[in-house]
């Protein structure tokens, strides 16, 4: 069993996780779609809500000013959690997808050209692919593929000579479907060797690791707040200062302005320049309770919790299932996540997971908003187990048991 | 919770293991491919019409056993019909799946439409997430038609 986390203590903090469905407990393995939230999160944001509920940055009155200090307060958490310099360097967004948009929209639209390369990894998200192929569209940049290794980590032998004249290197630290972690500060190293910028998708790593932008020398960083046991609904943005203050906004509004005449308009400085409208400001005060959380358990003992739950899943389903079972990504404990993407004795993912349901096994089935990576791998779909710090052994030998019954209704 | 044998009915589960009409027909017929954006499923149908009636019909693509086995049940049960009772066909068996009519309104059974086989994936509105699998290859059959 793994030192690094009380487990037992941990799950009794998260209400949901109590709940029982059909007369037995929850087995949810999908946070690496959405993680569930702590009492610690859902009591603050109610009780911001009950008690300090105002607008932020706008109004003169002592609940205003309250709300606001919350607000940045928070604010002031992430940064910290993510070693970041500066608290404006840090701007929240609706989500990990729009924060991409916002670098590719606002810094992509005013720094690159026709023909300006912008280098890619073959194990990308979605909203780290379409918004670049929506500058491809506009302005005819060339998007290029870093390739991976058969055991599906990035193959750096080709990264000069992509790299070659490249404006840009966008990456996830994490895959979403493999697991893969990918070697950050080396690829921020090399993008500013070639004077491009590094931009890290973080929306499955910093949930789960020591996140640390001034080690990896990053220039952008993007993250969602649901995975990390804080509400859905804020994102966050971080990026160096000044590349902010050099890009143009992205969406215009209140909030983001200095001065607005009728001949024109002025830009706040950041963070407001990139946060248009009224905020989320409850998930944001919620997103703060759920950093808290994590640095209350410490991300290294979260993570080393989790290497030790992704060695046990791989050796049980390997034992018990040998041939039957094709996980996907790095067999090496050090160098992934405990994000498992499978194929199951010929099974359709969509039925796999409707059988795991009957056992309340929570796992998501499908091409998980990365098609380009599926067709790489020759598949339309696979079935994705995904633990956290709420998962243990047990939720292990769960999945085993469930995937057993799979074969009583298809066959071997 | 209802019960996985609501769901995988053994005529489900044979389509599903040996699918009829497999393959493709060459141009002049139409073609239409489906897709399910939320898993990644993808159903061809490939359809001849002669003077008015479903000549023939070929299903490809990859998918889940529902939706498998609906392209498979949909091609037996098709070929060989009219057009208007094929359309007739695709809107019964929309309404047992619970989905509208254009206006939102539920979808009457016509009692002169027979589903015969295709009755075993009533289930499938038991298990909500999976009536996309079902009806994904009656959407394509519907595109491929616009296209004749």
């Amino acid at each position: 069993m793994s030192n690094a986390l009380d487990v037992a203590a941990i799950k009794a903090q998260f209400p949901l996780l109590q709940r029982e469905l059909n007369g037995a407990p929850l087995v949810y393995l999908d946070s690496a779609n959405t993680s569930q939230k702590p009492q610690s999160v859902i009591d603050t944001m109610t009780h911001f809500m009950q008690e300090s509920y105002a607008p932020i940055n706008r109004s003169a009155y002592q609940l205003a000013a309250e709300a606001t200090d919350l607000y940045e307060g928070a604010r002031s958490k992430v940064r910290r959690f993510i070693n970041a310099k500066r608290d404006h360097e840090v701007i929240f967004t609706k989500n990990a997808t729009e924060a991409l948009n916002l670098v590719a929209y606002s810094w992509g639209r005013a720094n690159l050209e026709r023909g300006d390369v912008v280098v890619l990894t073959e194990m990308e998200h979605h909203a780290n692919i379409v918004p670049w192929h929506m500058l491809v569209q506009e302005k005819g940049i060339i998007l290029r593929w870093l390739p991976l290794s058969p055991d599906g980590q990035l193959d750096l032998s080709t990264l000069p000579e992509l790299l070659d004249g490249a404006k840009v290197l966008s990456f996830t630290a994490m895959s979403n479907v493999l697991g893969t972690i990918t070697p950050v500060q080396r690829l921020c190293e090399a993008a500013h060797e070639v004077g491009a910028i590094a931009i890290v998708d973080g929306c499955q790593y910093v949930p789960h690791n020591v996140t640390d932008v001034q080690a990896w020398g990053a220039d952008f960083l993007a993250f969602s707040s649901h995975k990390m046991c804080g509400p859905s609904g804020v994102g966050v943005l971080w990026g160096r200062e000044e590349l902010l203050r050099a890009m143009p906004p992205f969406l215009g509004g209140g909030n983001m302005i200095a001065d607005v005449r009728f001949d024109g308009f002025t830009c706040a400085d950041i963070p407001a320049k990139f946060e248009a409208g009224t905020p989320p400001i409850t998930d944001v005060v919620g997103l703060g309770a759920a950093v808290d959380f994590l640095q209350g358990l410490g991300m290294a003992n979260v993570r080393q919790h989790e290497i030790d739950v992704a060695s046990y899943a791989m050796r049980t389903l390997t034992e018990r299932f040998a041939d039957d079972i094709q996980l996907h990504g790095p067999t090496n404990v050090e160098v992934r996540g405990a994000t498992f993407s499978f194929g199951f004795r010929d099974i359709h993912p969509h039925d796999l997971s409707q059988v795991l349901d009957q056992r309340n096994v929570c796992v998501r089935a499908g091409h998980h908003c990365a098609k380009p990576l599926m067709r790489l791998l020759g598949v339309n779909a696979t079935a994705r187990a995904s633990f956290y710090l709420y998962n243990d052994h047990a939720d292990v030998d769960a999945l085993a048991e469930a995937l057993d019954g799979a074969t009583d209704i298809f066959g071997s | 919770m209802p019960g996985l044998e609501d769901l995988y009915r053994e005529i489900i589960l044979d389509h599903h293991r040996n699918p009829r009409n497999r393959g493709e027909l060459p141009p002049p017929a139409s073609h239409a491919v489906g897709h399910n954006p939320l898993c990644g499923d993808e159903i061809d149908v490939f359809l001849e019409v002669d003077g008015g009636i479903v000549s023939d019909v070929k299903v490809g693509g990859q998918g889940c056993s529902i939706s498998q086995s609906s392209a498979s049940m949909m091609s037996q049960a098709i070929k060989g019909k009219p057009v208007e009772e094929v359309r007739a066909l695709v809107r019964r068996f929309k309404g047992m799946m619970s989905i509208p009519d254009e206006d939102g309104n539920p979808i009457e059974p016509d009692p002169a439409v027979k589903l015969g086989d295709l009755e075993a994936l009533q289930g499938v509105v038991k298990f909500p997430v999976r009536i996309k699998c079902a009806t994904l290859a009656w959407n394509t059959l519907l595109e491929a038609l616009e296209q004749v």
